[in-house]
């Protein structure tokens, strides 16, 4: 009797595996998520390697330039400002709430949008139309114009303001699962599992909504981009985050003053700024390439 | 081809009640007394109280106040602004002459550089001077726009004293108010000027319609290089090689035509990019342009104004996004089928 010998076929990877090969060939997605972990450790252990308290005030060190600068010192990184706060120390603080501020706005409005967006397209006639034809006035709106108008209502503060972020960013999630899930309506599960008597409930979000993650965590990663974005731009307008609070954008409220006499108080907070929201572009770049072949370009 | 056009009309209808929704609810959101907010530290004595109550209608049941407020809107009547006394219709015209006249400079230069920069970078695919382009686009689609112009006027302004800080011409031009001006300081200066001030205004839109224009650029750059690769892939662009024409025709005639129509979509959809854009330039250069109105009136609490900016600034995003979407719709058949059946 001759003995069958089979060779195994290498498995095939799986869904976990397959997206981060996918995702770890990009090397500019890998960039991205790199300094976000690194601005994630530095946000969560801001008081253990901040060198200064970020609202302390060194009256005899008023505007000190940079520690390469012949007249910096090691004691003051990056500078200090106007009234002698360390400019790194307030960067650092600055991280923390910058990524707090992001993952509040995008939780809040990924909850609520991708409950909008199901109900709507799941549900269909008037509670759709209803849904989208308030969407289709937001997003009539540019969003940081119609978050100004909010924060002016609600008084400026950080709270209301990522509150304000929150509400203008809707619209994506909804447009994007109540698309998907118009997509995933006519599939065969979506129909077996209704003949086997499913409730809306449980069609709406644990059958169908699973199978509708790729756009959302791809429209998060830019969401997080656009929120800290928002809230810098709303502090420099002086309705976001109100001084002393070491926010990016508040940092350079008033700032245009020291163009002449101390660069390192205009470039350092907005270099924060420019390279948090390009790790995101980056991040969510590689996402949609990864998760979403049909958007590739 | 008609009733398409209808049709994506009566789909801003209802858009546009409910901005006026909208802003009509505005005034009425804000906690507590907004005639007493408004008013602010100034204070108020009880008659100065009810006549404002008065003035601003707030004293009318609320339908009846809507029904006050969109009358007065569909007559072109969008109040006073509280700070100045003058009608916000007459407060705005100028302020989006300058704002225009901004953006459409702004766009020129996102055009000129973003459309040649993406097509080189998709024919020459791969190369360094792709890979700088893709960077510098994303670079520039996530840049902070008023760091960006403080980081221009800092080096460009101040360090090498290239270009003026802010405003619109310098203070010693004088234009005569009794020509035919236009409002659009490029066109005024030009036609009713003397020599040099042309050069002077156009010195002064630079640097703030460059820094404007820089997110649309980015955008513009990435959309064109994508959608160019796209059609370069295309069977007729083999077959328009195939046929012995020059590889310049081909890209310039055959490639870039059929390439451009999402980039035109993609223009109109930069009206909002510019509107919030505008908030943050004209701050930083003190342009005085509608961006900067409406600042100043969330600032001074001046709420007839930021109501009545909110409304047209919407209304206008509103009918370009129409007119973009129709004129798509003119370009390609394709389109118009597809959402007529929606």
């Amino acid at each position: 009797m001759t003995e069958l010998t089979t060779t195994a076929m290498p498995a095939p990877p799986g869904p976990l595996k397959a997206f981060w090969q996918d995702f770890s060939r990009n090397r500019g997605a890998l960039i991205g998520l790199c300094y976000i972990l690194l601005m994630l450790f530095i946000a969560i252990a801001a008081n253990l390697i901040s060198p200064h308290d970020p609202a302390a005030q060194f009256r005899e060190h008023l505007l000190q330039p940079p520690v390469w600068h012949a007249d910096g010192s090691w004691r003051f990184i990056l500078g200090t400002d106007d009234v002698g706060r360390d400019i790194l120390s307030r960067l650092i603080y600055g991280a923390r709430l910058s990524l707090l501020v992001g993952f509040l706005v995008v939780s809040v409005s990924l909850v609520l949008g991708i409950f909008f967006g199901v109900l709507a397209g799941y549900t269909g006639g008037v509670v759709d139309i209803t849904i989208m034809r308030l969407v289709d006035i937001m997003l009539a709106l540019p969003s940081l114009l119609l978050a100004l108008v909010l924060v002016a209502i609600f008084g400026p503060s950080i709270v209301n303001a990522s509150l304000a972020l929150s509400f203008v960013a809707l619209p994506h999630y909804v447009r994007l699962s109540r698309a998907a899930v118009l997509r995933e309506m006519t599939r065969d599960y979506v129909i077996a599992s209704r003949v086997v008597g499913a409730g809306a409930w449980r069609q709406m979000f644990i059958n169908i909504l699973p199978n509708c993650v790729a756009p959302l965590i791809v429209q998060a990663s830019l969401g997080f981009s656009n929120a800290i974005l928002d809230m810098a731009a709303l502090g420099f307008l002086g309705m976001g985050a109100q001084p002393p609070t070491p926010e990016w954008g508040t940092m350079l409220a008033n700032v245009l003053q020291f163009a002449q006499s101390a660069w390192w108080v205009v470039t350092f907070p907005g270099l924060a700024i420019l390279l948090a929201v390009l790790a995101f572009n980056l991040m969510g770049d590689g996402l949609r390439d990864a998760l979403d072949p049909r958007l590739k370009v | 081809m008609l009733s398409f056009i209808l049709k994506r009309v009566g789909l801003a209808i209802p858009t546009f009640i409910g901005i006026t929704l909208l802003t009509f609810a505005f005034i009425h959101l804000i906690p507590g007394d907004p005639v007493l907010i408004m008013a602010g530290e100034r204070g108020l004595s009880p008659e100065q109280h009810a006549a404002m109550m008065t003035q601003l209608g707030l004293d009318q049941p609320l339908a009846t106040q809507y029904f006050h407020y969109i009358w007065n809107v569909l007559h072109g009547d969008l109040g006073t602004s509280l700070t100045t006394r003058e009608a916000i219709w007459s407060e705005f015209v100028p302020r989006f002459q300058a704002t225009l006249e901004l953006s459409v400079i702004a766009m020129f230069i996102a055009l000129v550089i973003g459309i040649p920069v993406g097509v080189l970078a998709a024919v020459k695919r791969g190369s360094w001077f792709d890979h700088v382009s893709i960077t510098a686009a994303l670079t520039g689609y996530s840049m902070p726009v008023f760091w960006w112009g403080l980081m221009l006027i800092m080096l460009v302004s101040v360090q090498w004293d290239l270009m003026p800080v802010s405003g619109r011409v310098s203070a010693s031009l004088f234009l005569d108010p009794s020509d035919p001006l236009t409002g659009f300081m490029l066109i005024d200066t030009l036609l009713f000027g003397e020599a040099g001030d042309f050069w002077d205004a156009l010195h002064h839109i630079l640097l703030p319609a460059f820094v404007l224009g820089t997110i649309p650029l980015a955008v513009i750059v990435r959309m064109t290089r994508s959608s160019m690769l796209e059609v370069l892939n295309e069977d007729y662009i083999r077959t328009a090689r195939a046929k012995g024409l020059s590889r310049l025709r081909v890209v310039i005639v055959h490639a870039l035509r059929n390439a451009l129509l999402p980039v035109i979509t993609v223009i109109g959809l930069q009206v909002g990019v510019l509107m919030v854009g505008a908030i943050l330039t004209e701050t930083i250069f003190s342009w005085p342009g509608v961006g900067r109105w409406l600042i100043h009136g969330l600032e001074q609490r001046d709420y007839p104004v930021v109501q009545g900016g909110v409304l047209i600034v919407a209304t206008l995003i509103i009918l370009v996004n129409m007119c973009v979407d129709i004129l798509y719709g003119l370009a390609d058949p394709r389109i118009r089928q597809q959402r007529g059946r929606k």
